[in-house]
C-alpha cells in the first residue's frame, strides 16, 4: 500500500507528502519522476520527486492543486493510501552517469520556479553528496511559496531567493538573480532550470546570451508514462521527442516551449469543467 | 431456428443493432445461447485431420470442444480448451478466426466455416456464468519465474507454468493487470469487468502473483529478478512507443496517437462522466490506418459522439484488420476514405487541427508484404475538415528493458531476438515473446509465444 506517512501544507495551493513505494526509492536516482493515482477512477498524475528515503523506502513528493485529480489529492490525510504510486520513470539527470573528477570541475547554477524547487532539490543533494558545488536561486512570486529552504541550504554551496512582489529576497525574477550573479562575477558552466514553462523559456534564453549551457525538465501532459501513449511529445532541435523515455530533462536551448504551453493546454476546457462540478459536489 | 437453420451457412450470432450500439459501450455481439451453439456444433464435421487445429496458435483441440458441446457436456468442452488456452473468453471474442481456424475449415471450402470462434466464447461464457474453475495448479515444485507484463502473452505464459507447479510472479507497469486487453481493445469488443477481469481471476487462482506498478528497467532491472531469486525470466511487455507519420502539423492540438486516445477510454475510463481523467471525442475525427487499432479507435470516437471517417493508403482488400470489425464498423457508421493518405495537418491560429490535406493514392505493384503497394496520384489533394486526428499506424519497440538488461539482444528494427519455438534470448535464462519480439501482431499470436515459452522455461529449468 501507498501509505501517506506526512502531510505538510506549504502555502494556499502547495502541498508536501511523504509517502511509502519502496520500488521507487530502491532505485530512483535524481531527474526522474513518478505518477500517482487517487481512486478507482483517478487519474494518473505524474510528479517529480522531492526527496528520498532508500532506508525507510519513502518518497517526498511536492503537488500544486491545480484540478480535479490534485484537489482530491489535497484531501488526503497522514495514513491515508493513494491507490497507485508507479515508478521511478524518465531518465536521470545526467550528471549522474558522468565522472565525478569533471563535475568537480564544474560551477553549477540551479534555477527553480515555484514547485520547481521540488525537482531541484535532490539534484543539489546529489551533488553535495558527492563533492560537487552547486549555487541556487529559488524564485517564487511571494515568500509563502518558498518552502525547503533549510533544507536546499544545507546542501547548496549557496542560496538566492527572488520573488516577483519583493516579500523575501530580491525583488524580480529568477533571471534578474542570473543576469546579477553572472555581471558580479560569477562564473557558471551548467544551468539547470526547472518550474513553469515560461520561466523556463525565460531563463534559457537568458543564459543562451550568456552562453551558459542550461538543462530543463519538462512535465507535459502523460498517461502511462513509459512510452505507450505518445501524448508527451516535445519537439527539441526539431526532432519529436517523447518526455516520459527520451526526457524529461533535455537542453534548455533546443526546446520548443511555444509549442510546449500549447499542448499543456490541449485539456483545459475538460479539466476546468471537471474541477467545476467537483467544487460544486463538495459544496 | 430450426425452419431456417442451413447447414452451409454459420449460425447467425445476435448482435445490438448498429444504430443503438453506435451511441453504447455495451458489447456489440451477444453470443449463442443454448441451443444456438448447440445447432452450430452439429455443423462441425469432426475431421480425423482437424486443419484447423493446424490453423490456432495455441492448437487447441478444436474438434474435440465441439464434440462436448454435442454431447451437452459444456464443462468437458471447458476442460479440453483449458488444456490449451487460458484465455478462451477474450480468444472467442478477439481473435482473427477466419485467417486462422475458420480459415482451414473445411466446411469453407463448399458454404461457411464453423463459427469456432463463437462457440469457443460460448463455452467460456457458460463456464463463468456458472462459477466453473476450468484448469489447476500443479504440485508446487518450488522453483520461481518471473513475468514482464501481464498481458495476453504473460498471462498465457504465467498460467501455462502455473499447472507445471512453478512460483509465478507477474510484474505489470499499469495500475491493472491485462495489457492490451484492458488498455487497448474496447470494451464493446471485449467487456473488461466481466471478462477480462474474469480470465485474469483464473490465472490468478492458479497460484500466479500479479505486481501491478512495478516497471522492469526502472523500479527495478531483469538482474536484480534473478539477484532475488527467479531462476528464469519470461518478457512480455508488449508493443511499444505509437509511431506518427512525421508529417507536417502533427504536433498540433488535436493529434493523438490511437494508444492514446484508446487508453484514456479504456484503461482510464473516460467515457464515464464521473472518471477523473478527460478525452476530448471530437466532432469530426480523422483516423488513419487500417488495422484492428484504428477500427478500435473509430468505433469509440463515434460513441463518443463524432462524425468519423477511417482513412487508409491501401484498398478494402488489403484492411489488415479482422473482417468482422471492418464490418461492424460499416453497419455503425464508420465513413472509409480508402486509396487515401494524409500530408499535411491544418491548424487554426491558435495551433488546433482544423483539417488534413490529403492525396488520393492508387494500387501498384505487390510489395514485400504481398499486398499492393500504393502509389500517390499526383494533382489528387484535397483538404478534409476535421477537428481531431487518431494516428493507428503501429508502434516501434520500448526501450526500456533492452537498454537496462545488459547483453540482451535485439534486432535492426529494436525488438527483442527469441527463439520462435522457445523464446530463448540471448541473455542465460531470459526468455521473451509476443509483441516484444515480434512488433505489433495480435492476442493469440502473443498467446502463442508464451505457450511455447512456457515450455521452453520448463525445458530449461529440468535441464539445467
Amino acid at each position: 500500500m501507498y501509505r501517506i506517512t506526512k502531510v505538510e501544507h506549504l502555502s494556499e495551493k502547495n502541498w508536501l507528502m511523504n509517502v511509502e513505494a519502496p520500488y521507487i526509492t530502491r532505485s530512483c536516482l535524481p531527474g526522474q519522476f513518478l505518477i500517482v493515482r487517487t481512486g478507482e477512477l483517478g487519474e494518473r498524475i505524474p510528479l517529480t520527486i522531492c526527496d528520498y528515503d532508500r532506508e525507510k523506502g519513502i518518497v517526498t513528493i511536492v503537488f500544486q492543486v491545480v484540478g480535479e485529480s490534485t484537489a482530491k489529492m489535497s484531501q488526503l490525510k497522514e495514513g491515508d493510501c493513494f491507490t497507485d504510486v508507479v515508478g521511478p520513470l524518465g531518465q536521470p539527470s545526467e550528471f549522474v552517469k558522468e565522472d565525478i573528477e569533471v563535475l568537480k570541475q564544474r560551477n553549477y547554477l540551479f534555477v527553480c520556479g515555484g514547485v520547481g524547487i521540488a525537482p531541484v532539490y535532490p539534484q543539489v543533494k546529489w551533488l553535495a553528496e558527492h563533492g560537487v558545488k552547486a549555487d541556487v536561486i529559488m524564485a517564487a512570486r511571494s515568500k509563502d511559496l518558498i518552502f525547503y529552504e533549510q533544507q536546499m541550504r544545507s546542501v547548496a554551496a549557496n542560496v538566492y531567493i527572488t520573488t516577483d512582489d519583493g516579500s523575501y529576497g530580491m525583488k524580480g525574477v529568477g533571471t534578474d538573480m542570473v543576469r546579477k550573479l553572472v555581471a558580479e562575477g560569477h562564473h557558471y558552466d551548467v544551468c539547470v532550470a526547472i518550474g513553469p514553462i515560461i520561466m523556463m523559456k525565460f531563463t534559457s534564453l537568458t543564459t543562451k546570451e550568456l552562453g551558459i549551457p542550461t538543462i530543463v525538465s519538462m512535465n507535459p501532459i502523460m498517461i502511462d508514462g513509459t512510452g505507450m501513449c505518445g501524448a508527451c511529445r516535445v519537439v527539441v532541435d526539431g526532432q519529436v521527442k517523447f518526455a516520459c523515455v527520451d526526457g524529461p530533462e533535455f537542453d534548455g536551448h533546443k526546446v520548443d516551449y511555444d509549442l510546449a504551453m500549447k499542448r499543456a493546454a490541449l485539456y483545459r476546457k475538460e479539466e476546468a469543467e471537471k474541477f467545476e462540478r467537483y467544487k460544486a459536489s463538495l459544496q | 431456428m430450426d425452419k431456417t437453420f442451413d447447414v452451409w451457412k454459420k449460425v447467425p450470432v445476435r448482435e445490438q443493432k448498429p444504430l443503438v450500439r453506435a451511441h453504447n459501450f455495451d458489447e456489440v455481439c451477444l453470443g449463442y445461447n443454448d441451443e444456438e451453439a448447440a445447432l452450430e456444433a452439429s455443423r462441425c464435421l469432426s475431421c480425423r485431420i482437424p486443419m484447423c487445429v493446424e490453423g490456432c496458435p495455441v492448437s487447441i483441440n478444436i474438434p474435440g470442444f465441439i464434440a462436448k458441446i454435442k454431447e451437452g457436456y459444456i464443462e468437458g468442452a471447458a476442460e479440453v480448451i483449458a488444456q490449451s488456452s487460458a484465455l478462451p473468453a477474450v480468444c472467442g471474442r478477439v481473435c482473427p478466426q477466419e485467417s486462422q481456424c475458420e480459415g482451414k475449415c473445411v466446411r469453407g471450402k463448399r458454404g461457411e466455416a464453423v463459427s469456432i470462434g463463437k462457440l469457443e466464447r460460448y463455452v467460456a461464457d457458460w463456464t463463468r456464468e456458472k462459477g466453473i474453475q476450468a484448469g489447476k495448479a500443479g504440485e508446487p515444485n518450488g522453483h520461481k519465474v518471473a513475468i514482464v507484463g501481464s498481458g495476453p502473452s504473460g498471462l498465457t505464459c504465467a498460467g501455462d507454468l502455473a499447472k507445471l507447479g512453478y512460483d509465478v510472479t507477474i510484474f505489470e507497469a499499469f495500475h491493472q493487470p491485462g495489457g492490451v486487453l484492458v488498455y487497448g481493445i474496447p470494451e464493446f469488443r471485449l467487456p473488461k469487468d466481466t471478462v477480462v477481469k474474469h480470465e485474469i481471476e483464473n490465472v490468478r487462482k492458479l497460484g500466479v502473483k500479479i505486481e501491478t506498478n512495478v516497471i522492469i528497467g526502472r523500479s527495478i532491472t531483469i538482474d536484480e529478478l534473478m539477484e532475488q531469486g527467479f531462476e528464469a525470466v519470461y518478457i512480455g511487455s508488449g508493443a511499444g512507443l505509437p509511431r506518427f507519420m512525421g508529417i507536417p502539423g502533427e504536433t498540433a492540438n488535436g493529434v493523438f496517437s490511437a494508444n492514446e486516445y484508446l487508453t484514456r477510454n479504456n484503461l482510464m475510463k473516460a467515457y464515464l462522466r464521473e472518471a477523473d481523467t478527460p478525452i476530448r471525442p471530437g466532432n469530426k475525427v480523422i483516423v488513419v490506418g487500417g488495422g484492428n487499432v484504428a477500427m478500435d479507435a473509430a468505433r469509440t470516437a463515434l460513441r463518443l459522439g463524432a462524425e468519423v471517417h477511417i482513412v487508409y493508403r491501401r484498398g478494402e482488400e488489403e484492411l489488415p484488420a479482422r473482417k468482422e470489425e471492418v464490418h461492424h464498423a460499416k453497419e455503425e457508421g464508420v465513413i472509409f476514405n480508402l486509396l487515401e493518405n494524409p500530408i499535411e495537418i491544418l491548424a487554426d491560429e491558435k495551433d488546433w487541427v482544423k483539417g488534413v490535406v490529403i492525396r488520393k493514392m492508387a494500387l501498384g505493384e505487390p510489395d514485400e508484404s504481398g499486398r499492393r503497394r500504393p502509389v500517390e496520384v499526383e494533382g489528387s489533394d484535397y483538404v478534409m475538415d476535421c477537428d481531431t486526428v487518431i494516428m493507428a499506424l503501429g508502434t516501434s519497440p520500448n526501450p526500456l528493458i533492452s537498454s537496462t538488461t545488459e547483453g540482451l539482444e535485439i534486432n535492426r528494427r529494436g525488438c527483442i531476438v527469441a527463439k520462435e519455438e522457445t523464446g530463448e534470448t540471448s541473455r542465460f535464462a531470459v526468455f521473451a515473446g509476443g509483441d516484444a519480439v515480434t512488433g505489433a501482431a495480435t492476442v493469440i499470436l502473443a498467446m502463442g509465444a508464451g505457450k511455447k515459452a512456457a515450455a521452453g522455461i520448463d525445458d530449461f529449468l529440468r535441464n539445467r
